[in-house]
């Protein structure tokens, strides 16, 4: 009987591996768009798993929260709310897959090429370091050493935020909006005239 | 039967890979070229945090994480240009995009 220990960390890690290849397999064959995302979320979630393993819980959390509860979430609303022809969005599937064959085949290849020249390096690992991958040891090199690189993070969030609100913000013409400072900005003498009209006389108005 | 760097760098190959074939094979649907360069930035990351935990540096999670906040970036800009260009166009075909003349 071979070691627990060592048996159940490598059947997670083909699952989850199984599973996240098959995911995105299924995301760039799958014919309705729909589906493409659902397994998108799929494989976000099964290579969640695969950082578990390596230890990057807070990686994890962040990639189940941000990835598939954000940008997932995003993607399906696009995707629902544009009126796309899958069937002519399809067009040339089959045109496309010899030349794409290639391409992916020569690009595996020289990866595996790579992979199995690929030896130690001379690197050698730095210490084991207590609590590996929670969010206070991620933290604590996050705000001291890469404190400024965090900034620029942030600084990127912002500016996509504003820009995606910019492009995708439109003033429609026909509809009736209110306006705020004409509305404080208006006075009494300038929309209120008292009239004092005579008997049997009209007003000019 | 001990899981070791080779096979996560095995499976993020793998996983690139897939995501280089989808954007060939779906060159009409700017969709499915958007996610997958989403499965392209997560192979990525698990290379990361695998040799970041081979290596026990944790600066390799660091990355993974500014990795993410630019692709966050990058969808939500992708998309929202998508959406302009779907109300200005009504079609989202790549073909159509050719107002530039490029």
């Amino acid at each position: 009987m071979s070691d627990p220990n060592i048996v159940l960390p490598a059947l997670a890690f083909y699952f989850f591996a199984g599973v996240t290849l098959g995911a995105a397999m299924m995301v760039i064959v799958a014919r309705n768009p729909v589906h493409c995302v659902l397994f998108l979320i799929l494989a976000f979630f099964s290579s969640a798993g695969l950082f578990l393993l390596n230890g990057a819980e807070f990686l994890a959390m962040i990639l189940v929260i941000v990835y598939v509860g954000a940008v997932a979430v995003l993607f399906m609303f696009v995707v629902m709310m544009l009126d796309i022809d899958v069937a002519r969005m399809r067009e040339g599937f089959h045109d496309y897959l010899p030349v794409g064959a290639v391409i992916g085949l020569v690009l595996l290849a020289e990866l595996m090429i790579v992979l199995a020249g690929w030896t130690d390096m001379g690197v050698t690992p730095g210490e084991p370091v207590a609590n590996w991958g929670s969010a206070e040891a991620l933290g604590s090199v996050l705000y001291t050493q890469y404190v400024y690189a965090f900034q620029v993070a942030g600084l990127i969030l912002l500016v996509a935020m504003i820009g995606a609100i910019v492009l995708t913000l439109r003033r429609r013409s026909n509809v009736r909006r209110q306006d705020i400072a004409t509305q404080v900005n208006r006075r009494v003498e300038d929309s209120i005239e008292l009239k004092k009209p005579g008997i049997g006389q009209g007003v000019d108005l | 039967m001990t899981i070791g760097l080779g096979h996560y760098l095995t499976v993020s190959a793998l996983l690139f890979v897939l995501g280089v074939f989808g954007i060939f094979l779906n060159r009409k649907n700017i969709i499915v070229i958007l996610m997958s360069i989403e499965l392209l930035l997560l192979a990525v990351n698990i290379n990361f945090v695998a040799f970041s935990y081979v290596l026990q540096d944790i600066s390799g999670q660091v990355f993974v994480m500014f990795i993410l906040t630019v692709a966050a970036a990058e969808a939500a800009i992708g998309l929202a240009i998508l959406t302009i260009f779907f109300r200005n166009k009504g079609s989202i075909a790549v073909e159509d995009v050719n107002q530039m003349k490029g």
